[in-house]
């Protein structure tokens, strides 16, 4: 059995502070659409009953940037989703890192592995 | 109702659901989707859409404390990632092609189950049987913090644990939620990892389980920002809250509280579903 090594435990410590800045981070922005959205469109009736989706301007990671510049509130909250999202995937990208620095490929394949079917879940499903 | 009272009633259900499921264990993703079909008529997918955001986001908060007091073994969260995050992407495209009410009987049944596995007495196995091949091989073996100093455990029954996993991945992306009850059942009992070391570490999969599934449903449009804005900051500011407290609050009183809630939201999820009202 082999005791943990200083390299496992700092690797421990970096991926704990990026997921910390990564929720703190999408909070914010979040929090900041919220309120550009809420002072916009607060009095309007709030109707989610019947589903159609959202539309084309709140799915794609281009048309949500190019509303959140224009200063829509729905689009930087969307966007803060979307940093929320790759805070796992940025952590599962670091760790392959990691796991080449410690000289570890079993692990550097098999995060990998982890890395190519979160980005097809965010870029290449239909 | 004006979006802004919408806003306001979601954000303070959510920091209570976030607040409860912290403090019990069982995560806030479960009272979720339950509370915004059957309380606010939101339709089950946006319901969805919107807790798997939640999920995400407690996941990360709290796995980020937890990573750093040294309980979670990341080979044995990456290894098993690799299940559970196909599982997710099957699951969220079964979600795309299933009806609403379906996902619904299905969520209820869910309920039943976490509520049972929520009342049972967990029963502590022994901490020094021998690592399987197959463990030995994926080096999952590790070691965890206790009083008497760093205890070393073996792992086992990876086929078993691996094959839960991928379960927990679909249920994940099916419904939503971080099926952190299934994740911790195939650590601890199939894989015989220590309690505190299966929690931990499931907690921090369950983002990148989660985070598989949104990114599919996101593309999708199942991801309303104006719905998921009030849920994800609720469920984080009361599941941060939760944390605060949980080492000085009597619990197995809330447990069970909470478990009798789930119980009664899992039938009212399949009777709605069952009669097509979701």
């Amino acid at each position: 059995m082999k005791a943990p090594n200083w390299d496992d435990l700092r690797i421990e410590t970096i991926i704990g502070t990026l997921l910390r800045t990564g929720v703190i981070l999408s909070a914010s922005v979040v929090t900041i659409g919220a309120v550009i959205y809420l002072l916009h469109h607060g009095h309007e009736a709030a109707n989610y009953t019947v589903f159609h989706g959202e539309p084309e301007a709140l799915m794609g990671l281009r048309a949500i940037l190019h509303g959140a510049l224009h200063g829509s509130g729905r689009a930087i909250i969307q966007f803060g989703l979307l940093l929320l999202i790759a805070t796992p995937v940025a952590r599962v990208a670091f760790s392959a890192v990691a796991f080449a620095l410690e000289h570890d490929y079993l692990y550097v394949v098999i995060t990998l592995i982890v890395l190519a079917i979160l980005l097809y879940s965010l870029f290449g499903a239909g | 109702m004006s979006i802004l009272e919408f806003s306001a009633l979601i954000g303070l259900g959510s920091l209570l659901a976030g607040f409860l499921g912290a403090l019990t264990g069982l995560g806030g993703g479960v009272v979720v989707v339950p509370m915004l079909t059957l309380l606010f008529h939101v339709d089950i997918r946006y319901a969805i859409g919107a807790s798997l955001v939640s999920v995400i986001a407690t996941s990360s908060g709290a796995a980020a404390a937890y990573v750093r007091e040294g309980y979670s073994n990341i080979r044995i969260g990456m290894f098993l990632e690799t299940a559970t995050t196909i599982g997710a992407l099957a699951g969220a495209a079964i979600a795309l092609h299933v009806s609403g009410s379906s996902i619904a009987v299905v969520f209820g049944l869910v309920l039943l189950y976490s509520a049972f596995l929520s009342s049972r007495n967990r029963v502590e196995h022994g901490a020094h049987l021998p690592s399987s091949k197959l463990a030995e091989r994926l080096r999952l073996g590790g070691s965890y913090p206790t009083s008497e100093g760093r205890q070393s455990y073996n792992v086992r029954g990876v086929p078993a644990g691996y094959s839960l996993m991928f379960g927990a991945g679909v249920l994940s992306g099916l419904l939503g939620i971080g099926s952190g009850a299934v994740k911790v059942l195939a650590m601890d009992q199939a894989m015989k990892i220590p309690f505190k070391v299966s929690t931990t570490t499931s907690n921090f999969m369950i983002g990148v389980t989660a985070a598989a599934s949104a990114g599919l449903y996101l593309r999708r449009g199942y991801i309303a920002p104006g719905l998921a804005m009030p849920v994800m900051l609720g469920v984080l500011g009361g599941s941060l809250i939760g944390a605060r407290v949980l080492t000085k609050a009597r619990v197995k009183v809330l447990r069970y509280l909470f478990a009798a809630v789930i119980v009664v939201l899992g039938i009212e999820m399949i009777f709605n579903g069952a009669t097509g009202r979701l």
